[in-house]
């Protein structure tokens, strides 16, 4: 029997009159990669904030890394990481720094800092950008950098939100790459994208239109369920019921 | 690795090690950035050098001349008083009015100081005399602060006549004369230049410093982390708060020793009075970056709202007695008019605490409104 690290039942968000996020309920297993699809609006984002502590429910119930998401909140924080849709280090600052930053705030003591910071350069190959300004990377540099801090306090989960946005198939391959080390690692990784390709990449995959969750399963099960031959085409047959813009 | 959570000391050693994390961050912003930095440490120096000197209301070399019809022991003494005045250049004693006509049309003359006939008689029999102040005013300021100077001098030789001689008749004079003998407009600008640079810093930097976050992502990302929002806010007006701090002394210390503005009350209430005014503007620049979500627009916002009514309505410029009624009530609700208050009571005029209660204590209610503001527009957007 294995372990759910999120488990969510009925959740839902409303902004005054708008249901954004309409009554979900779904749970996400330890070390599993879970794909969070949605067209823009469908309220992918609103339901990832109400998980990661930011946005507090409407209605609804649930648990995340075992802690409740309604009052424990704060702890819930502490066991996640999260890597915003926007690129989400700080780039006036150097490599080293941002490191060092978000060690500190997930409480990290500096000789951990230190010592992880180093491996963490070794691994990424990273060494010579330890004192580089953030702003002089190039785009999938930084997306890495990103990621491993947000995985740097070894979260239960990260929550990634689009985060190979704007980058080319190879350097998105690299990051999958990566998830891959993470999930292997026992981290949840919960994954929103747009790339349909990437969708194949899940162990399982939820694709939410109007705020509802319509379809859950692994990408193989989807594709029969739908009859398709692609994620993609399962996407565009869920997506053409939407009656939001 | 899991934390645990539980124990309280645990627990306050990682806000410890948030906070000092998120203000080196901080420091580091501000550092990297040439233009911030400029306008830190650049802007009181070139703000107090420009108003004390370059834009100085003061007026000098004021070209005078007389006609005295008649002269007696009072119109030269008062010709004399305003010869020996060093903001006045003696041009002589005119023989007719035709005479001191064509010298004004001229622009020889800044003003002409006219005595009636019979000016000591008139004096001694009915208590009156009169002196015709005529000051070239194709600019309009220039004109009438000469009037003013010249005025300021009758009146104060009028009131040693009167102790002298024992005639009973009513004298105005200038309040601002008593503080400041030679009306030195920077004693009146230090003071306003402190509440503008303050504001600048505190507002603007601070505002726009936490909307950046938004403006980037970054706020996400530490809304998601156990960065408790108190501590964030906290830290992030730390640096300002140190900065404003030294660029208050940088104004001090420029006043002090270019402009030879003297600090004639207690320093350390100074101090206070600034320490109140810098958490002022440091709370209404949080109160702005709720309000606003776009960088720019937390410029324009302070700008409008917080750099206008300074230069306006503070009475660093216009004095706030000379503005229309709208407008004096208006200034009650300008953090820098009693800021600038409190300041000229305790530097220039050496005034100490009982004088300035209410300033503090209006800044001081100013503070927490702000902050139930703010308090309330961060949980609308939390919700």
């Amino acid at each position: 029997m294995s372990n759910k690290v999120i488990d969510v039942s009925n959740l839902t968000k409303m902004f005054g009159n708008f249901t954004a996020v309409d009554h979900i309920t779904f749970d996400v297993e330890e070390g599993e990669i879970f794909g969070f699809l949605g067209a823009n609006g469908a309220g992918k984002t609103t339901a990832m904030q109400m998980l990661c502590g930011i946005s507090m429910p409407t209605a609804g119930e649930g648990t995340v890394a075992g802690y409740d998401i309604i009052k424990e909140n704060e702890l819930i924080k502490r066991n996640i990481g999260y890597m915003s849709q926007k690129f989400s280090l700080y780039e006036d600052l150097k490599v080293w720094e941002n490191i060092r930053l978000f060690g500190g705030i997930y409480g990290l003591s500096d000789k951990v800092i230190a010592e992880k910071t180093d491996a963490l350069l070794k691994q990424l190959n990273f060494q010579q950008e330890r004192n580089t300004l953030v702003k002089y990377l190039p785009l999938g540099w930084k997306q890495k950098l990103a990621f491993s801090v947000a995985i740097f306090h070894e979260p239960e989960i990260v929550f990634l939100d689009e985060p190979t946005g704007g980058v080319d198939p190879a350097m998105r391959r690299q990051f999958w790459e990566m998830i891959y080390d993470a999930a292997d690692r026992g981290i949840t990784v919960f994954v929103t994208t747009h790339y349909m390709d990437e969708a194949e990449y899940c162990n399982r995959v939820s694709i939410m239109v109007d705020g509802h969750i319509d379809a859950l399963d692994s990408p193989a099960a989807l594709r029969k369920q739908f009859n398709a031959d692609t994620m993609d085409e399962v996407f565009r047959q869920l997506a053409r019921k939407a009656e939001r813009d | 690795m899991r934390f645990s959570g539980n124990s309280l000391v645990k627990q306050k050693g990682i806000k410890m090690k948030q906070f000092i994390a998120f203000v080196r961050k901080e420091f580091r912003h501000i550092i990297r950035d040439n233009r911030t930095l400029l306008i830190i440490i650049g802007m009181p120096i070139v703000e107090i050098l420009l108003f004390g000197f370059a834009i100085n209301m003061e007026v000098q070399n004021i070209t005078v001349a007389f006609y005295d019809p008649k002269p007696d022991a009072f119109t030269i003494g008062i010709a004399e008083r305003i010869k020996q005045n060093s903001y006045f250049n003696y041009q002589g004693n005119m023989q007719s009015m035709e005479k001191m006509e064509e010298a004004m049309r001229k622009g020889k003359l800044d003003l002409a100081v006219v005595f009636q006939q019979n000016f000591q008689e008139e004096l001694v029999q009915s208590g009156k005399a009169a002196v015709q102040l005529l000051s070239n005013s194709s600019d309009p300021n220039r004109g009438s602060i000469t009037a003013t100077y010249a005025t300021a001098i009758i009146a104060g030789y009028q009131q040693e006549q009167m102790d002298l001689i024992k005639i009973p008749f009513q004298i105005q004079t200038e309040n601002r004369m008593i503080y400041n003998p030679q009306m030195k407009s920077s004693y009146m600008f230090v003071p306003g230049i402190m509440g503008l640079v303050l504001m600048i810093i505190c507002t603007i930097m601070t505002s726009v410093s936490i909307v950046r976050e938004k403006e980037r992502g970054t706020m996400e990302v530490l809304l998601a982390s156990p960065l408790k929002q108190g501590t964030m806010i906290f830290a992030k007006t730390v640096p300002y708060m140190v900065i404003s701090f030294i660029d208050f002394i940088i104004i001090l210390l420029l006043s002090y020793f270019v402009l030879g503005v003297p600090v004639n009350g207690s320093l350390i209430l100074l101090f206070l009075v600034a320490i109140i005014y810098i958490t002022l503007t440091l709370t209404y620049g949080l109160t702005v970056s709720t309000l606003v979500d776009k960088q720019v627009n937390a410029v324009i916002f302070s700008a409008i709202t917080a750099m206008i009514p300074v230069l306006m309505l503070s009475g660093m410029i216009f004095p706030i007695d000379n503005m229309p009624g709208v407008l004096q009530t208006l200034s009650f609700i300008v953090p820098a008019r009693w800021f600038i208050e409190a300041v000229r009571k305790v530097m220039i005029q050496g005034q100490g605490f009982f004088m300035i209660w209410k300033e503090v204590l209006i800044m001081i209610g100013m503070i927490f409104f702000l902050l139930l503001v703010t308090v309330a527009n961060t949980k609308k957007r939390l919700e």
